[in-house]
């Protein structure tokens, strides 16, 4: 009885599991096929393998820039992200002054404020200046909303790390700056896989953001690059399908290789 | 003594001086300027407004259309809500109940989120208006007949089935872990009084998993109040701008009618609805919290 109810409870689970797997089931299988042979039936299996549709996409989507653009975008602003963060979550740690308790309660309350309500006047205020539509000042944008959470959790962390560790690095005279460096960002690794795991797949994926700050074509990241890629090609599925394939590829390789960081990072980022 | 207060300046511009810098000119200036701006009619075309007091909240609390799509926006919440909740919390259930292949399952459904809302509503925008009409024709299912997005009905469903297919896989991660926070001890003990299986998850795990239960809920609230991507990927606001989602709204009203102090205004009128919804159910579900 138990047996077959748990055989119950398996299958139906696995066909839940198929059910949601299927929109990419569909997107692999047809994109090797010609739209043509999409619209008559989208379920056949194609009966010739053909590269065609995702050398049309290459081309047309630009998709080697886009991912340029999108890999710089991603990787630069990590990079800054954690570096800044982590050097400020120590600040914080280390030093009770006024200004640094202050400082993290701003930061902690302004994580409620969505990107909404940030958006118009940051158009504006750039805009006016004459800044926007350049990759630099996206890179600042998303260092500047990625911090607060990269504060916050290198915060929670170097709480737990003893002064202990660093004494005997000024004992023997290091600075302040070169102790941390050698001392408390080795210790950070767990955190800061969490951080770019979260960070990667934010900015990656992120379109709002970049569609208001990056005007012209060629500064285009893959987001921006699908949207248009499908404003104008809105008829001719089967290089649709090949481009947004194209589009995932880049994260599921990443997600293979780090599944556990993957899950681990949205387990502590969420609980926070 | 003066020296020593030199030396922590320069210790605070070095540690904490480029985030400060960064975070204050992207969110700090523009939140506090787009609070002005809620009180300016400013024209973008001049670049200069005037202060006229609330008069930006009043239009926004009369404008039958925004708030029509704020209601809108309230009922795609709330199934949205409740559709990937319950199906995570139940997955959730059976991965940990354990089951051959748990790793695989849990992977195979956390696919979804790691891509972005337009490829997620472009992928979808394909399946409504494509392969679920061939369907629907050749096997006479008239639900499926013609594509669900050409009508508001059927597209308001759309998109709470294109959200909750992200958010499942998301919130059972958390589930999973908070379900793991179950103490051993009081299952089996559960299991030992001869408790079936129904009325321990529902006099055990789901006492114990309320903290679980009320990040969950109140995750999916904030990211479903504020979606923007898949709404503009899979309907486009359409048919007939009747599926228009707040945020999109607001981003139409600011970045095509350059209406910036009246978009400003519903966008703060936004945030305030999701913090008051978000909070009215953490303190109303913390209430049903217990301890093992």
């Amino acid at each position: 009885m138990v047996e077959r109810q748990s055989w119950i409870k398996s299958i139906s689970l696995y066909l839940l599991l198929l059910a949601f797997l299927f929109p990419f089931l569909l997107i692999v299988m047809n994109s090797f096929k010609k739209t043509q042979y999409f619209v008559d039936n989208p379920l056949a299996f194609p009966t010739s393998f053909s590269f065609d549709n995702y050398i049309s996409a290459f081309k047309s989507m630009q998709f080697p820039q886009a991912f340029v653009n999108s890999l710089l975008i991603t990787v630069i602003s990590v990079l800054i992200i954690i570096l800044f963060s982590s050097m400020t979550g120590y600040l914080l740690v280390r030093f009770k002054w006024k200004v640094n308790n202050v400082l993290f309660y701003v930061m902690l309350a302004s994580m409620t404020i969505p990107f909404q309500v940030i958006m118009i006047p940051l158009v504006m205020i750039y805009g006016n200046m004459g800044l926007l539509n350049t990759k630099t000042i996206l890179l600042f944008m998303y260092t500047g909303f990625g911090i607060p959470f990269g504060v916050f959790t290198f915060h929670g962390f170097i709480k737990g790390v003893p002064y202990e560790l660093e004494e005997s690095a000024f004992i023997e005279g290091s600075s302040r700056f070169n102790t941390f460096f050698r001392i408390i960002l080795p210790l950070l690794k767990p955190v800061i896989v969490t951080l770019v795991v979260l960070d990667v797949l934010w900015i990656w994926n992120d379109y709002l953001l970049p569609s208001l700050v990056l005007l012209s074509p060629e500064h285009r990241t893959l987001p921006l690059s699908t949207f248009a890629f499908f404003s104008s090609y809105s008829v001719d599925y089967s290089p649709l399908m090949a481009g947004l394939i194209m589009t995932i590829i880049p994260v599921l390789v990443l997600y293979l290789f780090l599944q556990k960081q993957i899950i681990k990072g949205i387990t502590e980022g969420a609980l926070k | 003594m003066k020296k020593n207060t030199l030396k922590n300046v320069g210790t605070f511009l070095l540690f904490g001086g480029p985030s400060t810098f960064a975070f204050t000119a992207v969110v700090l200036i523009p939140f506090i300027v787009g609070l002005y701006l809620t009180f300016t009619n400013w024209d973008v075309a001049t670049n200069d407004g005037s202060l006229i007091g609330f008069s930006n909240y009043v239009d926004v609390f009369h404008d039958k259309i925004y708030l029509g799509q704020l209601w809108f926006t309230i009922k795609y919440v709330f199934f949205t809500v409740l559709i990937s909740n319950l199906i995570a919390f139940f997955v959730a259930l059976a991965l940990t109940s354990g089951i051959k292949g748990e790793q695989w399952i849990r992977t195979g459904f956390f696919t979804p989120n790691l891509i972005g809302g337009i490829v997620l509503g472009y992928l979808w925008q394909m399946l409504f208006s494509q392969v679920l009409p061939y369907l629907g024709e050749k096997y006479g299912w008239t639900l499926f007949e013609t594509s669900w997005l050409t009508s508001t009905g059927s597209a308001f469903w759309a998109l709470v089935i294109a959200t909750s297919w992200q958010l499942v896989g998301y919130l059972m991660i958390i589930y999973i872990a908070g379900f793991s926070g179950v103490p051993h001890d009081v299952l089996e003990a559960a299991s030992i009084d001869g408790a079936k299986r129904s009325t321990i998850v529902k006099k055990v795990i789901l006492p114990l998993s309320v903290p679980a239960i009320v990040i969950c809920i109140f995750i999916s609230i904030s990211r479903a109040f504020l979606t923007y991507d898949i709404n503009l990927a899979l309907t486009k606001g359409g048919p007939f701008n009747s599926t228009e989602l707040a945020s999109y709204h607001i981003v139409k009203k600011a970045f095509l009618s350059n209406q910036y102090g009246i978009g400003q205004a519903e966008a703060v009128v936004l945030f305030a609805v999701v913090a008051i919804v978000a909070l009215t159910q953490s303190y109303l579900l913390k209430k049903m919290e217990v301890e093992s």
